[in-house]
């Protein structure tokens, strides 16, 4: 791939995290990096024991290939890898490499000189996978409360979990999650349609700009939240869904063990009404 | 905006913060919780309860111990006594025995005299409760010498709904939902409130005429990949069965998974053991609330009567009182005669 030609002057060594030099260079336009190395690492061992797991299991069926965490009776020790300790070393291995290519980020914005929001907005994907795999079985007390790596069983582990709390969308933070979601999507077809409507006018007109973004927005709904703030609006509600998605599983079990419509009680028992 | 700048937004953001963290802790349980693994590892079937909030209800579980055994007298109770019915061919001692565990059982502040008239022969019949006691008997023996299905070599007695009060703490009655204005406007489907049956869930808020008194299907999943047939399976039909499904949640105490793989509900095949229990169960309270309630509405007062006129009927949570195993599985029935024969204790344990 050719390099275009302002990059040259920011294929400079430094700002890295750690170890100075080591493996400070591009691999065509690859940054490497420590991180770089690192995040390779874990991911070819990370997919070469899926692979194995596939490998002793009983299927070769892309659908059902299923690497189980453990029996809750393990708790928190580790597990004998065909029982559970497959899962926990592919988990090690997920977290490094997710967290190395979040780190590769940081050290490229650092050598940049930009700031940090790529990596951060990553970190929030990692959080709500660390939520999942590693904050709730602590907090309940067993690696065997983590979801399954494989295409069915994992969906088979989302359903189950789901009616553990009887009816999940009674979950005040999955409201919150499902809603963001939307609103993202909504936020981006706005923004993704305004942008391609300014830029492709009729044949022989100029290509319009944000005042005529912001000025159609203000037609028709009195409001432009303008052109970096669009960029702010869609951040910030993409990563709401995540976190709150996050937050939605880590109380369902640690904070919560009954049914969710049970949990909204609270407001039929308020005393305004009660 | 600055927080620094501005103590009155830091300190909005802290009071924020606070009221969450005072609603967190009011509003939800804590670590550490208990849970038991129910299917394969990684699938998710589990139960998951609070150890705290299971220890405060404990004492409502507990059986209590046997009346002291008694010499058969070697005279039959019909023998001693006029007008008994169902007991007749109990030694009269015995029958004295459990006339005193009932009486424990179901109304240990009012005594005999919640059956039995003051001033009246023991035999007289003019207390409505002694007819109900006297079917409510044949009800129990009815239980242990055909459910085998449900209540197995456990059984029942009249403390397993009664639990030393008259009336069962859980029981139900036909619910029509709050009044609603007439028209289309007005049309609930049986739903849209909280409902209690439901455990407070916008579902149908009586699932029980339906299905635990009339003999509706329980059905959520259609057979074939287009609705057909009269009446076709719909998602109201599905919201019915989901009510009852809460219920029965709620009232043995443990959550969907206890009985079924949410891969597909219907599958027996993906589905635990405890599920046959369960539809028996269903079908168990069907058979107690149209051959022994629903009957006695002529026999009850008016106050004993639900708003629409129905006598009080029995569903899961009447017997099991959010346990899954009614008082943890201690069978009581063992130690009286009288009450029915459950099945055999199997030979392994």
């Amino acid at each position: 791939m050719a390099m275009l030609s302002f990059e040259k002057k920011y294929r400079i060594r430094g700002g890295t995290l750690i170890g100075g030099d080591l493996f400070d260079f591009w691999v065509g336009p690859f940054y490497v990096g420590f991180f770089g190395v690192t995040t390779i690492f874990f991911a070819a061992l990370g997919t070469g024991l899926i692979v194995y797991g596939a490998a002793i299991g009983p299927t070769w069926n892309i659908w059902q290939i299923n690497i189980a965490p453990p029996d809750l009776s393990y708790g928190l020790a580790l597990a004998p890898l065909k029982e559970g300790g497959l899962w926990q070393i592919i988990t090690i291995c997920a977290i490094g490499s997710f967290v190395s290519w979040a780190l590769r980020e940081v050290e490229i914005c650092r050598k940049l000189g930009m700031g940090y929001h790529v990596p951060i907005a990553f970190g929030v994907a990692i959080f709500a996978y660390v939520t999942l795999v590693v904050i709730r079985p602590v907090l309940m007390g067993a690696w065997g409360h983590g979801f399954p790596y494989g295409i069915f069983s994992h969906l088979d582990w989302v359903s189950n979990v789901g009616y553990q709390y009887l009816h999940f969308h009674y979950n005040p933070a999955h409201m919150l999650a499902v809603t963001f979601f939307f609103t993202t999507t909504l936020a981006l077809a706005l923004h993704g349609s305004l942008v391609l409507s300014a830029a492709n006018p009729k044949p022989g007109e100029a290509v319009k700009g944000a005042d005529h973004e912001n000025t159609f927005f203000r037609d028709n709904i009195g409001y432009s939240i303008g052109t970096l703030g669009i960029h702010r609006l869609g951040l910030f509600l993409a990563l709401s869904a995540g976190f709150f998605s996050a937050v939605c599983i880590v109380i369902s079990g640690p904070f919560w063990t009954r049914g969710w419509p049970e949990w909204w009680n609270w407001w039929l028992d308020l005393p305004i009404w009660r | 905006m600055d927080p620094n700048k501005n103590p009155l937004g830091l300190y909005s953001i802290v009071a924020g913060m606070v009221i969450i963290a005072l609603g967190v802790y009011i509003g939800f349980d804590r670590p550490p919780i208990d849970a038991v693994q129910i299917g394969f590892r990684g699938v998710g079937m589990e139960q998951v309860n609070n150890p705290r909030t299971v220890a405060r209800a404990a004492p409502l579980h507990v059986a209590p111990p046997p009346i002291d055994p008694v010499e058969p007298s070697g005279t039959l109770s019909s023998e001693v006594y006029q007008n008994v019915q169902v007991l007749g061919d109990l030694d009269a001692d015995e029958f004295t025995r459990l006339m005193t565990a009932i009486t424990e059982w179901v109304s240990p502040e009012q005594g005999c005299a919640y059956c039995h008239a003051e001033g009246e022969e023991l035999s007289s019949d003019s207390l409505y409760t002694k007819v109900v006691a006297r079917r409510m008997l044949q009800m129990t023996q009815h239980i242990n010498n055909d459910w085998h299905s449900h209540v197995g070599p456990v059984g029942v007695t009249c403390y397993t709904c009664h639990r030393g009060q008259p009336v069962p703490a859980n029981i139900w009655f036909e619910d029509r939902g709050p009044p609603s204005v007439r028209g289309m406007a007005g049309y609930r489907a049986g739903q849209n409130v909280a409902s209690a049956a439901a455990v407070s869930a916008s579902l149908p808020t009586d699932p029980f005429s339906p299905f635990l008194l009339g003999d509706q299907n329980i059905r959520v999943i259609a057979t074939s990949a287009l609705p057909e047939g009269t009446p076709s399976q719909d998602i109201k039909a599905t919201e019915w069965t989901y009510s009852l499904m809460m219920h029965m949640s709620d009232g043995l105490g443990v959550n969907c998974t206890y009985c079924h793989n949410s891969r597909s509900f219907f599958v027996w095949e993906a589905s635990t053991p405890a599920r046959v229990t369960a539809w028996h169960g269903i079908r168990l309270a069907r058979d107690l609330n149209v051959a022994y309630l629903d009957p006695l509405r002529d026999t009850y007062p008016a106050n004993r009567l639900g708003p629409h006129g129905d006598a009080p009927k029995a569903n899961c949570a009447t017997c099991h009182v959010g346990l899954a195993k009614p008082l943890n599985g201690v069978s009581m029935v063992k130690d009286y005669t009288g009450l029915g024969t459950p099945a055999a204790v199997p030979a392994t344990q």
